[in-house]
């Protein structure tokens, strides 16, 4: 028995170090493969505007601004919708709707970003280009497919925090005579308050790495753009268009913008489990760790609500 | 295309085995000149440097056709409009006698074969403008177009189907007649590179890939075969 339990030990931890490993292999070839690069051309010509791999100018600006841009709009879209989506579900909704509601958001985090960036080349790009102007294929386009694309990230995690907030808080505060919508902005929402903002701050992760969808709706032209109808091209829309037929110091030059976009990846997530590790013991990292895992393409399980009292 | 030729060759010759390794126009080049590779590919003319050192042999080629949405009035553009469009100096097809509508250019991303043949065919003397959609292969592009009264984008003859509207290019329409007569220009080649001292067995492949079975391939892929005059002149 003994020896049964050591070997299932050992089995797991090997496992569990395989996924370390991977991680440390990535860093290392990523590094390896474009480093060089940003020692060779410098880091003027690297953090310009002006990206022309074969004639030798490798700028990423222009697409770090279109990354930061992209995302941003997200979040305008996605945090609002997601964090009352959140309160209707944790606090105000009766247990049928609640049944109905959780699995939908469930399958909003099941569909393949292509189905999302299909849709908006059919729905999105024409209404913006009839109703607003330009070309459709814009920095507004990606905004609002990643806005809807982050909100089960943020409803998952932003629900789980809500739950964490203690009974007796609530008790307290309709025992003190506030009605339920006074309990839930004024004690409810600033208890959860750093569990939300680690759920926001995954979005922020997600909507970064999200690469398929904003190809297809952000039109991708390399500048900076100067309104959200403009086209504009992320860092991962940059790689994933390149890479098929790149060579040299053209794909080292991706790999280098691989490495901008993983330190950006990281620091999310070192920031991520900060805040919400502020929040105190209680709180359920099994989610946490889900939701981080799945930062890039894949999908968000949302985390089951783990209540302590 | 390559490895469809090759594994249609070994399936026809057990005894030889072809493999095809990728990695764009330029490593093509190099494994020939290198000696890496038997026949290196290319999809890009060579150099003169280069053409010292390798011989070449057009094995198939793509056409790219102009195309805009069906409902674009024009039926045809020079050449020199073009790049105009290209370089951002339009801002409405009524420059160019269309409608009064803003033009939303798309090209292919930096490294593609097809964005380099038409900036050496079209851009001679301006850069695509950096406000240029761009896509990543032929049929996205259609797509976008297919989506966009206002677009014009280019893509390989072979994906041109009825949900965009191929444009003539100085008059002369983007089909293999027109091609083969050298009226319509923008076609690239895609070539076997072969040193001088040449093994029998790349010999025999290069007969077989210019033969009736290797153009049939290159045909039910979408390429043009080469001109019928250029395979007569090689055997």
């Amino acid at each position: 028995m003994r020896f049964a339990d050591r070997f299932v030990e050992h089995v797991l931890r090997m496992l569990a170090f395989s996924s370390i490993m991977t991680l440390l292999a990535i860093t290392f070839f990523i590094l390896r493969e474009g480093a060089p690069l940003l020692f060779e051309v410098g880091l003027g010509n690297f953090l310009s505007t002006d990206w022309h791999p074969t004639a030798g100018r490798y700028g990423i600006a222009a697409m770090l601004v279109g990354s930061i841009a992209v995302t941003a709009g997200a979040l305008a879209i996605g945090v609002p919708l997601g964090i009352a989506c959140a309160i209707v579900l944790g606090e105000m909704s009766p247990p049928w709707l609640r049944l109905i509601l959780k699995p939908t958001i469930e399958i909003l985090a099941g569909i393949p970003s292509v189905v999302y960036g299909f849709m908006g080349i059919v729905v999105v790009l024409p209404w913006i280009r009839q109703h607003l102007g330009g070309p459709g294929a814009s920095g507004l386009a990606g905004a609002i497919i990643l806005g809807v694309m982050i909100l089960p990230t943020i409803i998952a995690i932003s629900l789980d925090a809500l739950r964490a907030v203690p009974r007796s808080y609530r008790e307290g505060s309709l025992a003190m005579g506030a009605t339920d919508w006074q309990t839930i902005w004024r004690v409810v929402l600033p208890a959860a308050r750093s569990g939300i903002l680690a759920g926001v701050i995954l979005g922020v992760g997600r909507a970064i790495g999200e690469t398929m969808a904003v190809v297809m709706v952000t039109g991708n032209a390399v500048q900076v753009p100067h309104s959200p109808l403009d086209p504009l091209r992320t860092l991962t829309a940059n790689l994933a268009l390149e890479m098929a037929y790149a060579a040299d110091d053209h794909r080292a030059a991706l790999f280098a913008t691989a490495i901008v976009l993983f330190l950006g990846i990281v620091v999310l997530n070192a920031l991520a489990g900060l805040v919400r590790g502020r929040q105190g013991r209680h709180r359920s990292w099994s989610s946490l760790s889900r939701a981080t895992s799945s930062g890039r393409a894949s999908v968000p399980a949302p985390a089951p609500s783990m209540v302590s009292r | 295309m390559a490895e469809k030729w090759a594994s249609a060759y070994e399936r026809q010759h057990p005894a030889v085995a072809v493999t095809v390794q990728g990695g764009g126009s330029t490593a093509g080049v190099r494994a020939a000149l290198s000696g890496a590779a038997q026949i290196g590919l290319s999809s890009r003319a060579l150099t003169m440097d280069e053409s010292g050192q390798l011989r070449s042999v057009v094995v198939a080629r793509d056409g790219i056709a102009l195309v805009v949405h069906p409902t674009n009035p024009l039926s045809g553009l020079a050449r020199r409009q073009v790049e105009r469009i290209y370089a951002g100096a339009f801002r409405s097809w009524s420059s160019v006698g269309g409608h009064d509508l803003r033009v939303t250019a798309i090209t292919r991303e930096e490294g593609s074969g097809t964005r380099a043949a038409f900036e050496s065919l079209v851009m001679s003397k301006s850069q695509i403008a950096k406000s240029t959609l761009v896509q990543d292969s032929s049929g996205a592009v259609r797509q976008m177009v297919s989506n966009d009264p206002a677009a014009i984008g280019y893509i390989s003859i072979g994906l041109v189907d009825h949900s965009v509207k191929a444009l003539r290019l100085d008059g002369a329409a983007p089909t293999e007649v027109a091609i083969d007569a050298g009226q319509y220009p923008l076609v690239r080649p895609f070539l076997f590179l072969l040193p001088p001292a040449k093994s029998q067995q790349s010999a025999d492949f290069v007969a077989w890939v210019t033969g009736p079975q290797g153009r049939a391939l290159a045909r039910s892929e979408g390429l043009l075969p080469p001109s019928e005059e250029a395979s007569r002149a090689l055997r």
